[in-house]
């Protein structure tokens, strides 16, 4: 199946946050070999220079390393790891509050609505 | 002289009578891309796919493929998929591929073959008796089949169904050599967006744009599709 893009985003972009999130579900296990740039773009079908592109840019934030020979793989530092789980956190509260805050809510009408849908989820 | 360049056209023109079908037109594209060869109907697309495969003589200006003008030498390394069909109907499938392998000897027949077995295409069977989506999927295996430095394919999706699309795309993908570059005109944008490095805009027979695919949705926060839309709005 290819990968669920979206069109206005830059795609290299999206394929990092996509491996990313397969590194939190743990499809790659910390220390771990992922597949070849070939493979992954075949697999997101996704031109294979923008797959390499985000991976170059893992490889920078330094959850990714590369073995020269044997191909990349998954850092195996827990801090690292959880400071990225915790980036990624951010980044989908940030997105939430935008969109409440464009349906016209403010901050604490946020926060009673999110308490209430945890209580009722709670409830079931 | 750059040698990652493929391709080079220098203030190429082409006239009909007094129309510029082509005017002008600079252009270099590197090895090891997939570029989008976009515009609307009547834009110079074919008309500048048909110079760089010696089937039109400039005006003015030229074409360079490795640094050789368009012959049976840049024949060698280009793979032409023509929007109309060359492939005579009394062959039999198996037949092309024979042919194609006694005419180019970077034609690999296990890859066609292996290719008309995933897409469920019997080599017994004549063209004439195939329908038109499967005859342009034929067309394409042959032409994919070679292992060229530069493929040149000319409305290659658009009689195909959206699953044999997916297919057809993905095996562009596995079987581009990748310091090959393929050039690919289409209509349907948002079906390639994604395995595209590049787009390029062809307006009244010029330029109007080269970027890459990211560059485009960075900058302007759009899909190329859209970008498409809003340019040449009618």
């Amino acid at each position: 199946m290819p990968w669920d893009l979206e069109n206005d985003r830059p795609i290299y972009l999206q394929l990092m946050e996509r491996i990313q999130q397969d590194i939190i579900k743990g499809v790659y296990q910390p220390g771990g070999k992922i597949p070849s740039v070939r493979e992954l773009a075949l697999e997101a079908a996704v031109n294979p220079n923008t797959m390499q592109k985000a991976l170059s840019e893992l490889e920078r934030s330094g959850l990714v390393y590369s073995q020269r020979t044997s191909g990349r793989f998954i850092t195996e530092d827990k801090k690292l790891l959880s400071h990225m789980k915790s980036e990624l956190a951010k980044t989908h509260i940030h997105d939430f509050f935008t969109s409440m805050r464009q349906l016209g809510f403010c901050d604490e009408e946020i926060l009673e609505l999110v308490t209430e849908a945890i209580k009722k989820e709670t409830e079931q | 002289m750059n040698e990652n360049v493929i391709l080079e056209c220098q203030s190429l023109t082409k006239k009909y009578g007094n129309f510029y079908a082509l005017s002008n037109l600079d252009l270099t594209l590197e090895k090891g891309q997939i570029v989008g060869l976009l515009g609307p109907n009547g834009s110079g697309k074919t008309t500048l796919i048909k110079l760089i495969n010696g089937l039109l003589t400039p005006t003015a200006g030229q074409v360079m493929i490795r640094q050789m003008a368009p012959s049976p030498a840049t024949k060698k390394i280009v793979s032409y998929l023509p929007e109309r069909s060359y492939i005579n109907p009394h062959m039999k499938v198996q037949e092309m591929l024979t042919y194609f392998a006694a005419f180019y000897d970077d034609f690999s027949l296990e890859t066609a073959t292996g290719m008309l077995r995933d897409l469920e295409i019997d080599p017994s069977m004549r063209l004439r008796a195939l329908s038109k989506g499967t005859k342009e999927k034929v067309q394409l295996i042959l032409v994919m089949s070679r292992d060229a430095q530069l493929y040149i394919l000319d409305e290659p999706i658009g009689g195909v169904d959206p699953a044999a699309r997916d297919y057809i795309l993905r095996m562009i993908l596995k079987n581009y050599n990748e310091d090959a570059t393929l050039l690919i005109s289409t209509h349907l944008i948002t079906d390639i967006e994604n395995i595209l490095d590049r787009v390029l805009f062809i307006q009244n027979g010029q330029l109007a744009l080269n970027a890459s695919v990211d560059e485009i949705r960075t900058d302007r926060g759009k899909s190329v599709d859209s970008l498409f839309r809003e340019v040449f709005k009618c």
